[in-house]
């Protein structure tokens, strides 16, 4: 049986509480993340993602729903228990560095949980060899590019062991050559020890690589599903704002010519495979 | 610009560099208030003498030392010559028309400017071989019993190493905004300076409203780490005091007897 990493219920949530015109920025919203899953959060600008990103991390409090956390209800005394075993990647790389150097940023977490000492050593060293960025200890920030400095950041989320790594729009100040860097790595994490991810975007390029998809709109869950089955609501899903990512747009103006695809390429490379299987098929 | 070394550091393995920051703290500290034991001719003489030994042991070059301190130094002969031409006292040396300069007028402007230089040496030789976040751990721990009188010691040093970490990053944002507000045709450079002036605000107010921004996203990114203040709190960066240390201050005291011995 999965275990439940996560669990929101019936989230409601308005930063203006005392204005009824105001409108709900999330608005009952229950979804559940098992352990192992990679899940993305997808949705455009003002669709309520990153509010849900602040309150399954306890920086906002909701008037209604409730969020579990391994099984354990989340309430004002487990709060800091609870954000120990959730690590947590921001936006902007600059702002979330806090340390003077590489190994100091990795060590924040664990100076703040009282980690003793020796066994901090050894997992800042750990920590920042899972992201390959070992002989960047010395380094100060403003040496770094984006995607090392992201990559640090997802050191220091790891260095806690946590069970659930929550990206929050962790890619998008990134440039692409960075942003590959930082998926690879979150990838490799995956493939070594099984964490759970939990990312926030607007890149479907990023959110494509997940296990399964919700799709925000307007503060309210649109759809759930597999990749697969979100990018099926095609035309639904461009109205609202998102765009297909480009092997799904290919094959879909390919088929609409006339040349007969499966259409369930995920990536370029199906894509491309899917062309030659057609083209075998004549 | 460039040439100033106040405040930056030089890495190195000296003597100077390896020695525990807790003691260079507090050996310059005491080394401070040693300089005014001196006031004598031969007590000038040795505070020079331990300075520049001091330099040596820390394998910072004087030609560095003298080309970063500049503008210190213009500072520091400008002293000197206002103690020349105006110090009255002792014997009369120079008398030309309205020029009279007396004796002590020479040795007081010597003996001040040898202070000045002594303790511009001496601070720059600490902050060029000891890293900030050294500076900052030092300080938070010698400061530690003046937590008891509800001085927020660990809150201080940690609000130094932030501002220290995010200098480099505003000077790039100042940079940027500079030359987003030129690229729109505001000019910082030339006209009268009540123009010149005006054209830094809309410089600043970015500036600020940026700083604010990432202030707010620090604060989250601690938060969500875990941040509760300095309670139970544990160190990364752990101090070590050797014999060097103790070497170092038990050096001083000696130096300190010898200036007493010399005083008149």
């Amino acid at each position: 049986m999965m275990n439940e990493i996560l669990k929101l219920n019936n989230i409601t949530f308005t930063y203006a509480p005392e204005q009824e015109e105001v409108k709900n920025a999330v608005e009952d919203v229950s979804f559940t993340v098992n352990e192992g899953e990679w899940i993305a959060i997808v949705g455009h600008n003002g669709s309520g993602k990153s509010t849900l990103a602040k309150i399954i991390n306890g920086l906002l409090f909701t008037e209604q729903g409730t969020v579990e956390v391994m099984q354990k209800l989340m309430n004002e005394e487990n709060l800091w228990d609870i954000r120990s075993q959730m690590g947590m990647v921001f936006q902007n790389p600059d702002n979330q560095f806090v340390g003077a150097t590489v190994q100091d940023d990795v060590a924040f977490a664990l100076e703040n949980n009282g980690v003793p000492h020796e066994e901090m050593v050894a997992r800042v060293h750990e920590a920042l060899a899972q992201v390959k960025m070992e002989q960047f200890l010395d380094h100060e920030p403003q040496h770094l590019s984006g995607g090392q400095k992201q990559r640090v950041a997802i050191a220091g989320a790891l260095a806690l062991k946590p069970r659930l790594l929550i990206l929050d729009e962790a890619t998008s100040m990134l440039d692409p050559q960075g942003r590959k860097e930082v998926l690879a790595t979150v990838r490799k994490l995956r493939e070594d020890t099984g964490l759970t991810v939990l990312s926030i975007t607007h890149d479907l390029e990023e959110a494509i690589l997940a296990d399964r998809l919700l799709f925000m709109n307007g503060g309210q869950k649109f759809a759930e599903g597999t990749p697969k089955e979100i990018f099926d609501l095609g035309d639904q899903l461009i109205e609202l704002g998102l765009d297909l990512p480009f092997p799904i747009k290919m094959s879909k103006l390919l088929m609409a010519q006339g040349v007969s695809l499966q259409g369930n390429a995920m990536s370029e490379e199906e894509l491309v495979n899917d062309i030659w299987i057609s083209n075998f098929k004549k | 610009m460039t040439k100033m070394i106040f405040g930056r550091f030089l890495p190195g393995d000296s003597f100077v560099h390896k020695m525990d920051p807790r003691a260079k703290l507090l050996f310059v500290f005491i080394f401070i208030i040693a300089v005014f034991i001196a006031n004598s001719t031969w007590s000038y003489a040795a505070l020079l003498v331990i300075t520049l030994l001091i330099m040596l042991m820390s394998k910072i070059k004087l030609r560095y030392l003298i080309n970063g301190l500049k503008p210190v130094l213009i500072l520091m002969v400008f002293t000197l010559l206002l103690h020349v031409f105006f110090t009255k006292g002792g014997a009369l040396v120079v008398d030309f028309g309205w020029v009279n300069i007396y004796e002590e007028g020479i040795r007081q402007g010597i003996f001040i400017s040898v202070r000045f230089l002594v303790l511009v040496f001496i601070t720059s030789i600490l902050t060029l071989t000891t890293s900030p976040i050294a500076i900052t751990d030092g300080l938070e721990i010698l400061l530690s019993p003046f937590k008891k009188v509800k001085l927020p010691v660990h809150e201080l040093a940690l609000m130094m190493s932030i501002a220290l970490r995010f200098i480099p990053t505003l000077m790039d944002e100042t940079d940027k905004i500079m030359k987003a507000q030129m690229a729109r045709g505001s000019d910082l450079t030339t006209g009268p300076v009540k123009d010149r002036v005006k054209a830094v605000v809309p410089l600043l107010i970015p500036l600020f409203v940026s700083a604010f921004k990432r202030a707010e996203d620090l604060a989250t990114a601690m938060e969500v780490r875990g941040y509760r203040g300095g309670e139970g709190r544990t160190r990364y960066r752990l101090l070590k005091w050797t014999m060097r240390d103790t070497l170092a201050l038990l050096a001083l005291l000696v130096m300190i007897a010898i200036l007493v011995l010399l005083r008149n």
